[in-house]
């Protein structure tokens, strides 16, 4: 069990820069998600972590020891690839004791860790068999009996869901969270896939292009995104993005979306976006469940409009409905029973309470 | 109506197009069985030519009858080589020279393919390329060079090299480990990168991921290896006939030609014997092994 401590890290390919100095401070205990599309670093940062790539630049500490120059059998991590890398040779309890009897350990105590190791993962009647008799799911558990058995500093997870159907994954994801509630090492986790992110994570690291674009626990990210990327990138379906102007029309403060269609903006946050009106256009924020369709009766701050649908998408507990704005498709969340219709108008209300404002040039929440 | 007389119509149309497509595959097994059969008799006649001259008595081999045919059976060739002290020498010492030339050749090529194919190092590219190119350098080019090397090298230092057997052990690797190394090179490829990465992870340093996740993981291209190593020295002519002289220091292929023509004597009956047993043990390791053979050249080949 051990903090991670990341400071300045930079990893150059040859003239390509896949971290550009990066600073991550994880606690003990910790269960951290490394998030972002591909090509954003997360898994050379984790490689890294592991002692498996090369710092061009930075240190990294775990448990408060330097370990840029120290192999990664010596930094006491244990890690789970994405394709299991089972040794194909060995039998599952094999394959999990590798580790303790290269260090020699002795053998009651290999077999006690084992033991207790499959009791957790719940693969105790698979302990003789080999990792080709097994199934996806299977092999998942056991790579990650592997690193259990170690009792290492720091688990480290390469996006270790991906191989596995999606029904499968969810049920992984929870044994996970399941094990660290157990075991609580500290847990660095990567993964492209953003629910994963917020379902496992105490906090969730979004990177994008080599850089940390926000830490922060899955609400914070959620509710009060800091870039238009992380706001994008974390929720699902995304947020919609309208582009409109900030402007003062009598004596208040509006979201100028078209010649049709313009937003008050609430009280409580005119204040704060009053020194950004006239900048010319800026980027209205707003998640598809702060789009719903227009109560009778709205509430302060929510704001009705008509809204043209596309497509309509049941999906049992809510619809979800896409309509234009200024030629982009927007995403809402409407009751079922609202009567959303393909290609039927419907009156649609903005929750604008829960809006975010972006300035398109920087790319920053306001 | 319509619909009735339509329905059988559709099907004899669809079973004539499965007709043909089987006539089709019976014309293709056809033409196989033809070139195998052409095949088999082409590459069997010789083992089946000395089969019979072997059980020949030499008056037999030289009177004019049918040369297909063994009318007075006799297994004296058979016995004259078994109990011939010379013969037992040259399979004794094509024995030692193949079985160590097998472990010498294992103990280079598999770490040096491990190292060509992991290891990335300064240069590991283009050594990986030049151990392929000298294989494709004939030994017939070798063997006058690397005599001159021998004798320069007893000059030097005054141990004789030439007409030892175990010269062999020096000069076979120079023919086996470059292609064992580019079949382990191209076996280990097909490794997963990640499994070295856990064991690296798991504690194990370079020796022990070679020894215990390799070699297990790559047995197959490693038999392939070993096997291919045992062929091209258990079958080696030209090298054991320019280094090696004496009736003692002989191998097998080298030893019967040398002792069983005389001048202008070819004792056929057993010469033929000789090459027929010394066939055998090739033989019966193709036959046990021959599935790893195939799985170990294919994998080699594809993923390499």
């Amino acid at each position: 069990m051990a903090e991670v401590h990341i400071r300045k890290v930079v990893k150059k390919y040859d003239e390509v820069l896949a971290v550009r100095g990066i600073d991550l401070d994880i606690r003990d205990h910790e269960f951290v998600v490394l998030v972002g599309p591909s090509g954003c670093g997360k898994t050379t940062t984790l490689r890294m972590i592991a002692g498996l790539e090369d710092i061009t630049d930075g240190e990294i500490a775990i448990g408060g020891d330097v370990v840029n120059d120290v192999p990664p059998k010596d930094r006491d991590i244990a890690m789970v690839f994405q394709n299991y890398a089972l040794y194909p040779h060995m039998t599952v309890h094999e394959n999990m004791s590798f580790g303790l009897r290269l260090k020699k350990f002795p053998k009651d105590e290999i077999n006690r860790r084992v033991d207790e190791a499959a009791r957790i993962l719940d693969i105790t009647e698979l302990l003789d068999r080999k990792p080709k008799q097994l199934s996806g799911g299977q092999r998942q558990r056991v790579a990650m009996g592997r690193a259990i058995v170690r009792n290492p500093k720091v688990f480290l997870f390469d996006e270790p869901l991906s191989n596995l159907d999606a029904k499968l994954r969810v049920q992984m994801r929870i044994e996970i969270k399941k094990v660290h509630q157990k075991v609580r090492t500290t847990t660095v986790y990567v993964t492209h896939d953003q629910v994963e992110a917020m379902t496992l994570a105490d906090r969730v690291v979004v990177m994008n292009h080599g850089v940390i674009e926000q830490v922060g626990t899955p609400t914070e990210l959620y509710h009060n995104p800091r870039t238009r990327f992380v706001a994008g990138f974390i929720g699902s379906p995304a947020m919609n993005f309208i582009s409109c102007n900030l402007q003062e029309e009598g004596g208040q403060l509006k979201l100028r979306v078209n010649n049709d269609l313009s937003l008050p903006v609430p009280p409580a946050r005119a204040g704060k976006y009053m020194q950004h009106k006239g900048n010319g256009s800026v980027l209205l924020g707003l998640r598809p469940e702060h789009l719903t369709e227009a109560r009778s009766q709205l509430e302060p701050g929510v704001v009705a409009f008509d809204a043209n649908l596309d497509v309509t998408e049941p999906m049992g507990m809510e619809t979800l409905v896409y309509f234009p704005i200024n030629g982009e498709t927007i995403c809402g969340r409407v009751n079922p029973s609202a009567g959303a219709k393909d290609g039927a108008p419907l009156k649609m209300a903005a929750d604008l309470n829960q809006m975010h404002l972006i300035d398109p040039k920087s790319g920053l929440v306001l | 109506m319509t619909a009735a007389t339509a329905t059988p119509d559709k099907t004899t149309e669809i079973r004539m197009k499965y007709g043909s497509m089987s006539n089709d595959r019976k014309w293709a097994l056809r033409w196989s069985y033809f070139f195998l059969v052409l095949f088999a008799i082409f590459f069997l006649t010789p083992p089946i030519y000395m089969l019979i001259t072997s059980l020949k008595t030499s008056q037999e081999i030289s009177a004019i009858t049918n040369p297909w045919w063994v009318f007075n059976p006799t297994l004296d060739n058979y016995r004259e080589l078994l109990t011939s002290n010379s013969y037992l020498t040259f399979f004794l010492n094509s024995s030692i020279v193949t079985i160590s030339v097998v472990i010498i050749t294992m103990l280079i090529s598999v770490p040096a393919a491990f190292a060509l194919s992991r290891m990335r190092f300064w240069g590991s590219t283009v050594l990986g390329m030049g151990v392929f190119l000298t294989y494709l350098i004939p030994e017939t080019l070798l063997f006058i060079p690397l005599f001159k090397m021998m004798a320069v090298f007893n000059e030097w230092t005054g141990i004789a090299l030439i007409n030892r057997w175990w010269v062999l052990l020096i000069l076979y690797p120079t023919l086996t480990v470059p292609f064992t190394t580019w079949i382990m090179i191209g076996y280990f490829a097909s490794i997963p990168k990640e499994l070295d990465e856990a064991a690296l992870i798991d504690g194990a340093t370079w020796l022990q991921t070679l020894t215990k996740i390799f070699i297990p993981v790559a047995l197959p291209g490693l038999i392939a290896a070993m096997i291919f190593t045992f062929t091209v020295s258990w079958a080696q002519f030209l090298y054991p006939l320019a280094f090696t002289t004496s009736e003692s220091q002989l191998v097998l292929p080298v030893g019967i030609i040398t002792t069983l023509i005389k001048g202008d004597v070819f004792n056929w009956g057993q010469i033929m014997t000789g090459a027929l047993l010394g066939a055998a043990p090739p033989l019966i390791i193709y036959a046990f092994l021959m599935d790893y053979y195939i799985a170990g050249l294919t994998a080699g080949a594809t993923k390499g």
